[in-house]
């Protein structure tokens, strides 16, 4: 029943307003409202509601005890005055860079290597998506053993069979990072290699018959017909993965909780120290007015992708 | 985040009908070429094998090694025998049978709502079409904009006092379920699979005197086996990889998740029972996984809804 009492959304909602909600009552009828009774409540109550309440808290002083109280920006100004929000903007950047340098070849390559096997695709799909559907904890936990930093740790003893090492890992500032990023991409590649494995089957066959009979090598085939013909797929994963990265919290917080010496402290993590990690009572204010500002930022390439996306779905 | 198609466009081509690739037929015949592909596949497939199922494996060696052979010598097999106890131990005395239990009620009760919502809103959306059908749809959609990261403040507020019906849901199983239903990646993805149902059928069966509940239960929904299975497998393979929510959520820790328990349980765990329970906590997702493959590696779609 709630679609009708925030008519606010249909227009030329009047005066009128009580004679026209039955007309519409009697037309669509009770069972079709029933039916809508589940999403408008479950998307009202979790979704919509904490949507708009989010920009609500970002000016306001909230906490759990008193009324909260309107600030305007301060909370804002709070924020950009936190000197670790400038150290967790740099570290997600940094997060997000590596993972990019690492993380989008590899699927690529895998993706046409695989894409011409003739025997074991299937296989080599499954392996490469194995690590997926691993839940994040128990990778991240089975990693903190790899990534062990005494010379007997799984890691540092492969190391030590080529002489090399014991690297320190985690432990400090300036590894702890690169570690991150390796077991993130590792957890996450397989879903990239599935989808370009799809966009490959889509590439137009012609296509190559057409650059062999221009004499195109193996090599040339793959830089100016098979990669071209992926742009678009590449662009839309591309920025998946700076939406996913630019959220990271799982990793940091279960690895090294932001350390060490606030080297993996990213975005998320602050917000969480905001609203959830203060001995003082959460400022839950400062923590809606940075996921504000972190998700204007972000809605810039979500916007891009649907844009994308649509554009595809109307012209194929 | 992705919308996929559900349905095949007729430009796709099955892995069957691609006759050929990037290497030419007679770039095949060429034994070079033959050769190298060779070497290159091996080398994939070994690399594959490394790094997609080593870690797994090592960590399956290790839950059976005593704990003292994976601190010295962790990639030795065996040197010093089995311990099939610590399985035994991490089950019963790590309680993880409990927290195993807890995960697989929230991943029940998530799918349910999960599940109703979007076939029930789907069903609306899709075939009943109320007047403002359109608007309605577009603020489900408007949804997928939104990082999920904004919401974790305003909603954990809303699951503390729910507005209107001023309910405390923290430290139930409602505060974990409740919300997976505000899932508008389901609803989309359903509602386009009913757009594409023939509506004769729909017209046949309203002519036979069918009401809108009879329409949904009896033809709509056996209709959508392949889409539902899809989306429930996604459902509770989500709700496992969770870890944020349930954190915040669930204080109780006999309320808690494997996702949540195992990273408080490691500081006072024997190492090889601790190895011993993240096996354990593994094997129902990647069960689930072997079994229902297709949907993951098939759809190009559907696999990326996991990452975020």
């Amino acid at each position: 029943m709630s679609s009708y009492a925030d008519g606010d959304v249909i227009p030329k909602a009047s005066s009128r307003r009580v004679p026209r909600v039955r007309a519409r009552l009697s037309r669509d009828g009770l069972s079709t409202v029933a039916f809508l009774v589940p999403l408008l409540v479950i998307f009202g109550l979790f979704s919509w509601f904490p949507i708009i309440r989010a920009f609500v808290m970002s000016v306001q002083d909230t906490n759990l005890v008193s009324e909260p109280t309107w600030v305007g920006l301060e909370n804002f100004s709070r924020v950009l005055a936190d000197p670790l929000f400038a150290i967790a903007v740099r570290n997600t950047a940094y997060f997000s860079f590596l993972a990019l340098i690492i993380g989008f070849p590899i699927p690529i390559v895998l993706a046409v290597i695989m894409s011409e096997a003739r025997r074991g695709k299937a296989l080599m799909s499954a392996l490469a998506y194995l690590p997926v559907v691993v839940p994040p904890v128990v990778s991240v936990l089975l990693w903190r053993f790899f990534f062990s930093a005494s010379p007997t740790g799984v890691f540092n003893t492969f190391l030590g069979w080529v002489g090399l090492g014991p690297l320190p890992w985690l432990q400090t500032a300036a590894s702890a990072m690169p570690s991150i990023v390796i077991e993130a991409t590792w957890a996450g590649a397989g879903a990239t290699v599935i989808i370009y494995l799809a966009a490959l089957l889509s590439v137009p066959p012609e296509l190559y018959d057409a650059a062999e009979v221009d004499g195109a090598s193996i090599r040339q085939k793959i830089w100016h017909v098979t990669l071209p013909q992926l742009r678009g797929v590449l662009f839309v994963t591309l920025i998946l993965q700076l939406i996913a990265t630019a959220q990271l919290f799982t990793e940091p917080f279960l690895f090294t909780g932001g350390g060490p010496a606030n080297s993996t402290m990213s975005i998320l993590l602050l917000i969480y120290h905001y609203a959830f990690q203060n001995s003082l009572g959460g400022d839950y204010g400062m923590a809606a007015a940075l996921s504000v500002m972190l998700a204007a930022f972000l809605g810039v390439f979500t916007a891009g992708y649907f844009w994308l996306t649509r554009s595809w779905s109307t012209s194929s | 985040m992705r919308l996929p198609s559900i349905r095949r466009g007729p430009r796709r081509r099955t892995q069957d009908q691609a006759d050929r690739g990037i290497v030419s037929a007679a770039d095949w015949r060429r034994g070079r070429i033959r050769w190298a592909m060779r070497i290159i596949h091996g080398a994939t497939l070994l690399f594959l094998l490394l790094v997609g199922l080593g870690p797994l494996l090592w960590m399956v060696k290790s839950s059976i090694t005593p704990t003292q052979d994976t601190l010295r010598l962790p990639m030795a097999l065996w040197p010093h025998g089995f311990d099939i106890g610590q399985l035994a131990t991490a089950w019963s005395r790590t309680h993880i049978d409990r927290y195993l239990l807890n995960t697989i009620w929230i991943a029940a009760g998530s799918w349910l709502v999960q599940i109703v919502v979007a076939t029930t809103g789907g069903y609306a959306l899709s075939v009943l079409k109320p007047r403002f059908h359109r608007v309605l749809s577009g603020l489900v959609l408007a949804t997928l904009f939104v990082p999920t990261l904004v919401l974790l403040v305003p909603l954990y507020l809303t699951v503390v006092n729910v507005p209107l019906l001023h309910l405390r849901l923290v430290d139930t199983f409602w505060a974990v379920w409740l919300p997976a239903g505000a899932s508008a990646f389901n609803v989309v993805v359903i509602k386009r699979f009913f757009d594409n149902l023939p509506r004769e059928i729909f017209d046949a069966a309203r002519v036979d005197g069918a009401g809108p509940f009879q329409l949904f239960w009896r033809i709509v929904l056996p209709m959508s086996r392949p889409i539902l299975g899809v989306v429930s497998v996604f459902a509770v393979i989500a709700t496992w990889k969770d870890y944020l929510w349930p954190l915040l959520v669930l204080r109780n820790p006999n309320l808690q998740p494997l996702s949540v328990r195992l990273p408080t349980l490691q500081p006072t765990t024997d190492l090889g029972v601790f190895i011993a329970a993240l096996t354990i906590s593994s094997l129902i997702p990647i069960a689930l996984f072997l079994i229902f493959q297709r949907f993951f590696l098939r759809g190009p779609g559907l696999s990326g809804a996991l990452k975020g």
